[in-house]
C-alpha cells in the first residue's frame, strides 16, 4: 500500500475513464458515445485482433472482475472450450442487489453504449454471438435506456451479423430481474435466466464449461465490461499501470450513507479508505464522528477507525480482514447504533436467503431473532457467546457465498463493536435512541 | 401489441420458453395489476410450460404481487445506507399521514405502503420508488409533497400505467 501523501499525488494526476462520458449531454445516445470515441475499440478488435489476442490482452491487464470476486477475467475467458459443440453465451451481470452499490445503474442509465461495447468485445474474445444482460427489475431507467442503445447500435451496425463488416454475428437482450438478491450470485443467475426460482448450483461443473442451456458461459459485472475497450485502446500496460500491480485498474467507489458528498467516484484502486471518505466524498457531517465504514456493500466486514488507512483493492481490503466486493462504501457516524445497523444487515441476508440450504435459512433466522431482542433491550447474558456460536455454524457450511456475506459482517460487528452489543445488554436498552 | 403477441415476442429472445416465464409475468402484471391464479394460468397455457413452473416464479420473486396493490406502490428502502440518512422517520411519517401499517393498503386503495431492500440509488437516500420512477434525497416535507401530488394525479384519472408501473389494482 501506498503511504497516504504519495497516494494523493497519484489520484490527483488520475484521469477517469469509465465515467468520462457521464456528464455529458444526452450521454446515454450513440451520438455522444462516438463523438467520445466510442466503439472505436470494437473497430479496432475487429479489424486488428483475434479472439485469442482479445483474452491475452486482458489477461495481461490483471483486470480483474468487479462485481465482488476480483477474479482474473482473462483467465475466466480462458476457461471457455475453444470447441465447444455448442453455442456460447456472454451474461452480463447487472443485478446489483449488494446494499450501497448504484455503479452499474448509472453506467446503464448514462452511458448504456460503454456496456453494450465492452459486451461486443468481450463475446467477440470468447466466441459467443449471444448475450444476455440479467438487470433487476427496479432499475426501470436503466432498463429503457440499454434497450434504446441496443436498438441504436443494431441499426448502426455495432450488433447484428457481420458486425463492422466482419465475419463477427452477436447479439444482446435484457433479461429482467425480479426482486432476488440472490441473483447476483452467477449460478443462482443463470437458473433465474432459464426461468427457474434463482438458487445457486453445485460447482463444477463451472459456467464456463457448462452453464446457461449447459453451454459454455461467460457471467461478468457491468464495471469489468466497460474496462476492456479501455484496455484495447490504452494497452494492458497502462491499466496495470493503475493501483496496485495485482488488482490494478480505474475503480468505481459508490460512497453512501453518513458522509457529505456521497455519489459515485471513479479513482485508482488501491486508493486510501481514509483518502477516499475524507478527501473526496468530503468527511462526516458536521459536527459528527466517522466511527465505522463498511468498505465493499454489506457482505462486506466492517471496519472500525483504525483500520481507514487501508487501501481499496481486493489484496489490501482482504488482509485486513474485510473485502473490496462491489466497492459500495458505506460511511457510519458515532449517532448510529452498530448493533442496530448490524441487525438490518443480517436480516437483509434472512429476508434474501433462498431457502437452499439449512445453515443459511435456519441459522439467519436464528441469528436475527437474538439480534432483536439485544437491539429491543430484552438481551440476555449470553446472547453475544451465541450469535458468535451461530456464525460459526454458517460460516463456511453454506452452499453459496450469501450465508458467508452474513457471517463474516456480524462477525466483524461483533469483534470490533463488542462495547455496543454488552452495553445494550447490561442496560437493557439501546443508548442511541 | 397484446398481452399474448407480447408474451411471444419476448419468449423469441430465449431457446428455451420457460426462459420466458419471468418476462410474461412482468407483462402480465403490468396488464392486470397483480397476478392471481387465473392469470398465471394464462401465463402457462401462453408459454405451454408447466403450471408449476409459473407459481414458483410468482412467489419467489418479490417484484411479482399475488395480491392485489394500491394504484400507488409506495417502496421505501430501509437497508442500512437509507436508515443511516433517516428513511425509519419517513416510514413512520408515511404510516401515521395514510393511517396504515407498513405492507398495507388504504382503504380507497391508492396507496400500498411497503419497506422494501436496497433499491441501489443510495447516492441519493434516503430514497423510494412509486411506480417506475425512484424519488431521492426524501424528507418528510418530499414526502408529504410526493403524496399530494399522486393523489392529483390519481384524481385527474392520470394513466397510472406511466405513474406506477401498470400497478391499477383495478
Amino acid at each position: 500500500m501506498l503511504p497516504p501523501q504519495d497516494c494523493r499525488e497519484c489520484s490527483a494526476v488520475f484521469e477517469p475513464v469509465l465515467l468520462r462520458n457521464v456528464d455529458v449531454p444526452d450521454s446515454h445516445m450513440l451520438s455522444a458515445y462516438e463523438a467520445g470515441g466510442g466503439y472505436r475499440a470494437l473497430a479496432h478488435t475487429l479489424r486488428k485482433h483475434t479472439p485469442d489476442e482479445i483474452i491475452e490482452l486482458v489477461k495481461k491487464s490483471n483486470l480483474r472482475g468487479r462485481g465482488g470476486a476480483g477474479f482474473p477475467t482473462g483467465m475466466k475467458w480462458s476457461f471457455v472450450p475453444k470447441q465447444a459443440g455448442k453455442p456460447k453465451y456472454l451474461c452480463c451481470n447487472a443485478d446489483e442487489g449488494e446494499p450501497g452499490t448504484f455503479k452499474d445503474r448509472i453506467i446503464m442509465e448514462r452511458d448504456p453504449h460503454q456496456l453494450i461495447e465492452g459486451m461486443a468485445i468481450s463475446g467477440y474474445a470468447i466466441g459467443a454471438q449471444t448475450a444476455y444482460v440479467y438487470i433487476r427489475g427496479e432499475y426501470v431507467l436503466a432498463i429503457r435506456r440499454l434497450e434504446q442503445a441496443i436498438a441504436e447500435a443494431h441499426a448502426k451496425g455495432y450488433l447484428g451479423t457481420h458486425i463492422l463488416g466482419s465475419d463477427f454475428n452477436f447479439i444482446v437482450h435484457i433479461h429482467c430481474g425480479a426482486g432476488a438478491y440472490i441473483c447476483g450470485e452467477e449460478t443462482a443467475m443463470l437458473d433465474s435466466l432459464e426461468g427457474k426460482r434463482a438458487q445457486p448450483r453445485l460447482k463444477p461443473p463451472f459456467p464456463a464449461v457448462e452453464g446457461l442451456y449447459a453451454s459454455p458461459t461467460v457471467i461478468n459485472n457491468v464495471e469489468t465490461l466497460i474496462c476492456v475497450p479501455h484496455i484495447v485502446i490504452r494497452g494492458a500496460d497502462w491499466f496495470r499501470g493503475i493501483g496496485p500491480e495485482k488488482s490494478p485498474g480505474p475503480k468505481l467507489y459508490c460512497l453512501s450513507g453518513q458522509v457529505r458528498k456521497p455519489g459515485l467516484y471513479e479513482l485508482p484502486m488501491g486508493i486510501p479508505l481514509r483518502e477516499l471518505v475524507d478527501g473526496h466524498a468530503g468527511g462526516p457531517l458536521p459536527g459528527r464522528k466517522i466511527k465505522a465504514i463498511i468498505p465493499g456493500g454489506v457482505s462486506a466486514p466492517v471496519i472500525p477507525e483504525s483500520g481507514f488507512d487501508v487501501g481499496m483493492d481486493f489484496d489490501s481490503l482482504a488482509a485486513a480482514g474485510s473485502m473490496l466486493g462491489s466497492a459500495g462504501v458505506i460511511v457510519i457516524d458515532d449517532t448510529t447504533c452498530m448493533v442496530k445497523v448490524a441487525t438490518r444487515i443480517v436480516e437483509f441476508f434472512h429476508h434474501e436467503s433462498c431457502g437452499k440450504c439449512t445453515p443459511c435459512r435456519e441459522g439467519l433466522n436464528w441469528v436475527v431473532k437474538v439480534l432483536r431482542r439485544v437491539e429491543a433491550g430484552q438481551g440476555e447474558p449470553g446472547d453475544v457467546a451465541q450469535l458468535q456460536a451461530l456464525c460459526k455454524g454458517i460460516f463456511g457450511n453454506t452452499f453459496c457465498a450469501l450465508g458467508d456475506g452474513a457471517a463474516m459482517g456480524l462477525r466483524a460487528a461483533l469483534e470490533h463493536f463488542e462495547h455496543e452489543f454488552a452495553a445494550h445488554i447490561e442496560e437493557q436498552r439501546c443508548s442511541f435512541h | 401489441m397484446g398481452m399474448r403477441e407480447e408474451i411471444e415476442t419476448a419468449a423469441e429472445r430465449y431457446p428455451d420458453r420457460r426462459s420466458a416465464i419471468m418476462p410474461a409475468l412482468l407483462i402480465a402484471q403490468r396488464e392486470y395489476g397483480h397476478l392471481p391464479r387465473p392469470v398465471l394460468e394464462e401465463v402457462a397455457e401462453v408459454l405451454g410450460v408447466e403450471r408449476i413452473w409459473v407459481y414458483e416464479l410468482a412467489t419467489f420473486y418479490t417484484l411479482f404481487h399475488t395480491e392485489p396493490v394500491g394504484m400507488f406502490h409506495l417502496q421505501l428502502c430501509d437497508n442500512v445506507s437509507c436508515i443511516l440518512c433517516g428513511s425509519e422517520v419517513l416510514l413512520s411519517h408515511m404510516e401515521a399521514v395514510l393511517g396504515i401499517r407498513n405492507g398495507d393498503t388504504t382503504s380507497d386503495r391508492l396507496f400500498t405502503l411497503s419497506t422494501v431492500e436496497c433499491l441501489g440509488a443510495c447516492e441519493m437516500a434516503p430514497v423510494m420508488q412509486v411506480g417506475d420512477d425512484y424519488h431521492g434525497n426524501l424528507d418528510i416535507a418530499r414526502i408529504d409533497a410526493l403524496l399530494d401530488r399522486l393523489r392529483a394525479a390519481a384524481g385527474q384519472g392520470a394513466d397510472v400505467h406511466v405513474a406506477s408501473a401498470g400497478l391499477s389494482g383495478v
